[in-house]
Parts: structure tokens; C-alpha cells; sequence
């Protein structure tokens, strides 16, 4: 599903490959005013990348991406501007701090193509302390699949259960999940928690659940000792509240 | 009856007024940053402050289906703060930024010099950066207030229909339309205008370049009173089209000036568009989650 990520840990080498396929892509749904917008701004990005002044030039074409290219291409050119200036983890933690929400989620899909080590780990979980699912659901891509400890990788995970992203979000999600006896456990407790407040069990959890004990039935570490898995079955699992205007506080 | 609330602190309200807003009719929002009750002591917690309105808070209303923007300013009774007034440096970086929509609240709260510089020097920004301008007006001495304000607006560099001058009353709500400015209401239960009072001033001024708005926030005030002033108008004889004019046609026109209203409720749905057209995934919805959050479960309370 994710063609563009498959070559985990060779993050540059990817790169330019999957930014000119997005290149393209956006280039082939904007009209001639947002394209010649777009390449004059990939052009000063490249020509003078870099700090200048109280706000650089690329840096202002980020800011103003939304009502040049529209909003719902915004974030595609947000990521090219990133690469043009061939922005580093220490400007991308900048442009991410001083960013808007729609700024911070284009800074965190950039990651994977920009940054080869561990050192933009602080901006992953800084996303995964909010609760804005759009930046949660960017946060757990694929830097954090590469680099993320195996600790906040399980919370990342659950937190994407508590507030409704689907799993689909995280990235190499069967690799990591893979004989993980302690995200099983984690996933049993919170489906116990559930049912015994008569709540629905997310059916991603048992997705999820599926990918922790596949490996571990065969091996020494056995996920099932979640024995206190949960007891509902997926197909049982209510969909979510269909009404906007009811919070159910579940996640407090 | 379709309504933007031009001014209101949403920031200060709950997730049920999110809720009665939009059952109401309410479809859009503007939030100025302005005094929070505490008085903030460093540059730092307006940031804060700022990112929020540019971040949390807008998904918060994407939820309940309201398109959320704000104004954002170094308020009137803070400009006498020198610890707070650093934070005019910061400013320009913001203003720059998609769905800041003017420069505001700017404006008098005690009419001291150190309120004429930052309103002069806040203008001038909002000029340099092709934004209208919310001035508040004050509580205080408020006819006084709004002459000074007019003044000031007049010597800067900001033509008067790119600025609604706030909170007027029967008292100053001529001398703001004879200056070319745009006219704003403040409907409160207490103070400032009430529905009644509304209608007759609508009925003596007409409706063009009049917004209404609940200015609500973390005193008495009601989120709901847009609505309470659509339902009095049509009650005296004013047509649909008037009230649409006045609670969405006149906030659409003056935000509209800075080019960056975006109406779209932006979904909340975690994997939104933007999001498959980096990943290439193919898409297993026909759509993105539709343009409205109205089906998705909020997920804001976990602490």
C-alpha cells in the first residue's frame, strides 16, 4: 500500500524517486497560476535555502502554500519546498516549532525523505503528545517505523486505537508488530477495559492483535499469555459514534 | 439560517457550545486573539496562544463541522505590558501564515500612549501584509475612544473599508459608518448590544457592512445570541436575504479581503487526502472522509 516507503533504512536513496513521483502528481492537479507559483517557489528554495532574516523566502512560501495551491494540495508542496531547501532535522524541528498544524503534518511526512538518522525523533513525538489525529496519524509513518523506540512505538499505537486513526496510518506496521508479546498484552488490556465498561472494542485492535500473535503461536515468546485477550469477537465490534456532537470521553 | 460569527473567543467555550453552535446554524467562525482574563507576563505565552488558534482550535471545530480562522494581534490592554509588547517582533512571521485572516483585536482599552503605538505600528502591518484589520473600541470613554481610533486609522497606511471597527453601540455606530469603516456588533447578555437594540439600529442604519457577533468568551456571554439576532430581525420584518447578509454575506466580504478564507471544513479524518497523495496508497474509500467532520468521533478528551 505504501510503494513509495517499502525500502525502509534507505531513506535518501528513496527520496528522489518518490518526491519527483509526487512532483508529478501534484504538477498534473494544479492550474498554470499554482504551477508557475510552485516552481518559482522550488526555484528560490533551492537557490537561497537556509536561514535569512526573521523569515526566509521558502519559509514564507510554506506559510502561504494553502491559498496559493489550495488547500488540499498544500501539504504536496509543503514537502517539495522542504526538500528544495534541502532542509536538515535542525531546520525541520524550526519550520515544524514556528508551524501551523497543516505546516507541522507536512514537516513530519517530509521526514522519511529528508532526515537519514534518528535526530527529527523529538518532532515524531511531540506529534504523538497532541491529539490532533492529523498529526498523530502523520507522526506514526515511516521515520517512526525506522526510528522510533520500541516503547513509544506501542503507545504510538495505541493512541492511534484511542483516538480513532486507523492502523492503515502506521507505517510497517506487520514488521514491527511482529512477534510483539508485549503489544499484545497492551492490546488485550485495553480490549478488557473496554468491554468491561461496555464499550466497543476498535475492530483495528484485533487486526493488530492478528499481527502480534501470527509469528508468536510457532515461536518461544508467546503472545498468547494475553490469555486475558479480549473476549468479544471482531465481528462484533460496533462502529464508532456516527454523531459529531457526542464525545464519549472514553479517552480521558 | 446560515451564520459566521465574526468574533468569538472559542478558545474560552466547550465542546457543547461547539455542538449548540453548529445546531444553530452556525458554519464559521473568527477567533481574534485578545486578553485571556489572566494577564500573560512574556512573549512566549502568546505564542502559545497563537499556534493554538492556528492549530488545536481549528480541529477542535472541524469536529463539529465549523470552519475555523482567527485574527491575531498583541491586544489593546496588553500593548501597556513592556514584558508582553516583544511579542510585536514575532508578529509578521504569523501574519503570513494560511487562514490568519486579519490583524486583531487592535485597537484603545485605557487610550495611553503606549495603545497609540501599538495600534499605528499594527496597522502598518496589516497593510504590509494585504490584511484587514479588527479594532476593538473601548469600554471606556467610548465615543472619545472611537474618534481617536478613527483618527489613527485615517493617518496609517490601511484604507477605512479594510477595517471593522468592534463593539459599537447607538452612541458610535454613525461617526464609524460616515468614516468608511465596516461596522461590528457585540451581543451580549449584559453589556455592550443586546437583540432588540440590534434590530433597531439595523433598522435605522440598514444592514450593508453590518456584522453581528457574540464576541463570547470567558465572562457572561452567549455563543448562541448570532442566531438570537437572525430569529429577532425576521420577527420585525426583515427578509431571509437581509439576515444572510448581515450574518454571512457582510463576514464573508470583509474576511474575504485578506484572500485567505478557506469555508471547507477541513476533515478530521486522520488520513485525509493529503495524506494518500504522498503515500501513493490506493484509495480503498471512493472519497476522503466527506468534507464535513459531522460522522467522525471526536477524539479531543484524552488528557
Amino acid at each position: 500500500m505504501n510503494h513509495l516507503h517499502d525500502a525502509p533504512g534507505t531513506p535518501t536513496d528513496a527520496a528522489p524517486t518518490a518526491l519527483a513521483a509526487l512532483h508529478t502528481r501534484l504538477n498534473s492537479r494544479l492550474d498554470g497560476a499554482a504551477r508557475a507559483w510552485l516552481d518559482q517557489a522550488l526555484d528560490e528554495a533551492a537557490a537561497h535555502p537556509g536561514a535569512r532574516g526573521p523569515i526566509s523566502v521558502w519559509e514564507l512560501r510554506i506559510a502561504e502554500a494553502g491559498r496559493r495551491c489550495g488547500p488540499e494540495h498544500a501539504e504536496a508542496a509543503r514537502i517539495l519546498l522542504l526538500h528544495a531547501a534541502r532542509a536538515d532535522a535542525a531546520t525541520l524541528a524550526r519550520v515544524y516549532r514556528q508551524g501551523t498544524a497543516a505546516e507541522r503534518r507536512a514537516v513530519l511526512e517530509a521526514l522519511p525523505h529528508l532526515v537519514p538518522g534518528p535526530d527529527a525523533l523529538p518532532i515524531v513525538e511531540d506529534a504523538l503528545r497532541t491529539n490532533d489525529t492529523r498529526l498523530v496519524a502523520a507522526a506514526v509513518g515511516p521515520y517512526a517505523a525506522r526510528h522510533l523506540d520500541a516503547h513509544n512505538w506501542r503507545h504510538a499505537v495505541l493512541k492511534c486505537l484511542f483516538t480513532g486513526v486507523p492502523v492503515n496510518a502506521v507505517a510497517d506496521l506487520p514488521r514491527r508488530a511482529r512477534a510483539d508479546a508485549e503489544l499484545a498484552r497492551m492490546l488485550g488490556d485495553y480490549a478488557d477495559e473496554r468491554t468491561a465498561a461496555d464499550r466497543p472494542v476498535p475492530e483495528d485492535l484485533y487486526r493488530v492483535l492478528a499481527l502480534t500473535e501470527a509469528l508468536t503461536e510457532s515461536g518461544s515468546e508467546s503472545g498468547s499469555e494475553s490469555g486475558a485477550g479480549p473476549t468479544t469477537s471482531a465481528s462484533e465490534a460496533p462502529t464508532a459514534s456516527p454523531h459529531p456532537g457526542t464525545p464519549t470521553g472514553k479517552e480521558s | 439560517m446560515r451564520i459566521f460569527d465574526p468574533h468569538i473567543h472559542m478558545t474560552s467555550r466547550t465542546t457543547d457550545d461547539y455542538e449548540a453552535m453548529y445546531a444553530a446554524g452556525v458554519r464559521a467562525v473568527v477567533e481574534p486573539a485578545f486578553w485571556l482574563g489572566q494577564p500573560r507576563t512574556s512573549p512566549a505565552s502568546f505564542l502559545d496562544y497563537f499556534d493554538s488558534l492556528l492549530g488545536w482550535e481549528p480541529f477542535r471545530a472541524a469536529q463539529y463541522g465549523i470552519a475555523h480562522h482567527c485574527t491575531l494581534a498583541l491586544n489593546p490592554k496588553e500593548a501597556n505590558d513592556p514584558r508582553c509588547v516583544p511579542v510585536l517582533d514575532e508578529l509578521p512571521r504569523y501574519l503570513v501564515k494560511d487562514h490568519v485572516v486579519a490583524v486583531g483585536e487592535i485597537g484603545y482599552d485605557s487610550m495611553t500612549p503606549a495603545e497609540d503605538t501599538a495600534l499605528a505600528v499594527q496597522l502598518q502591518l496589516a497593510a504590509e501584509y494585504e490584511l484587514p484589520a479588527l479594532v476593538h473600541t473601548p469600554h471606556r470613554d467610548k465615543l472619545a475612544g472611537l474618534r481617536r481610533t478613527l483618527d489613527v486609522v485615517r493617518e496609517s497606511a490601511l484604507p477605512p473599508d479594510r477595517v471593522l471597527v468592534d463593539h459599537l453601540n447607538e452612541t458610535t455606530v454613525k461617526e464609524a459608518k460616515d468614516g468608511g469603516c465596516w461596522l461590528g456588533f457585540s451581543v451580549y447578555p449584559d453589556t455592550k448590544m443586546d437583540e432588540e437594540r440590534m434590530v433597531a439600529v439595523l433598522q435605522e442604519y440598514g444592514p450593508e457592512k453590518v456584522l453581528v457577533n457574540s464576541a463570547a468568551d470567558w465572562g457572561r456571554s452567549d455563543p448562541l445570541k448570532t442566531r438570537k439576532v437572525g430569529d429577532a430581525l425576521l420577527k420585525a420584518g426583515f427578509t431571509e436575504d437581509d439576515v444572510d447578509q448581515v450574518l454571512w454575506h457582510n463576514p464573508v466580504a470583509f474576511y474575504g479581503l485578506s484572500g485567505r478564507l478557506d469555508l471547507e471544513v477541513a476533515g478530521t479524518d486522520a488520513t485525509h487526502e493529503g495524506n494518500s497523495i504522498l503515500r501513493g496508497a490506493p484509495k480503498t474509500d471512493p472519497e476522503p472522509a466527506p468534507k464535513s467532520a459531522l460522522k467522525t468521533d471526536p477524539a479531543t478528551t484524552e488528557a
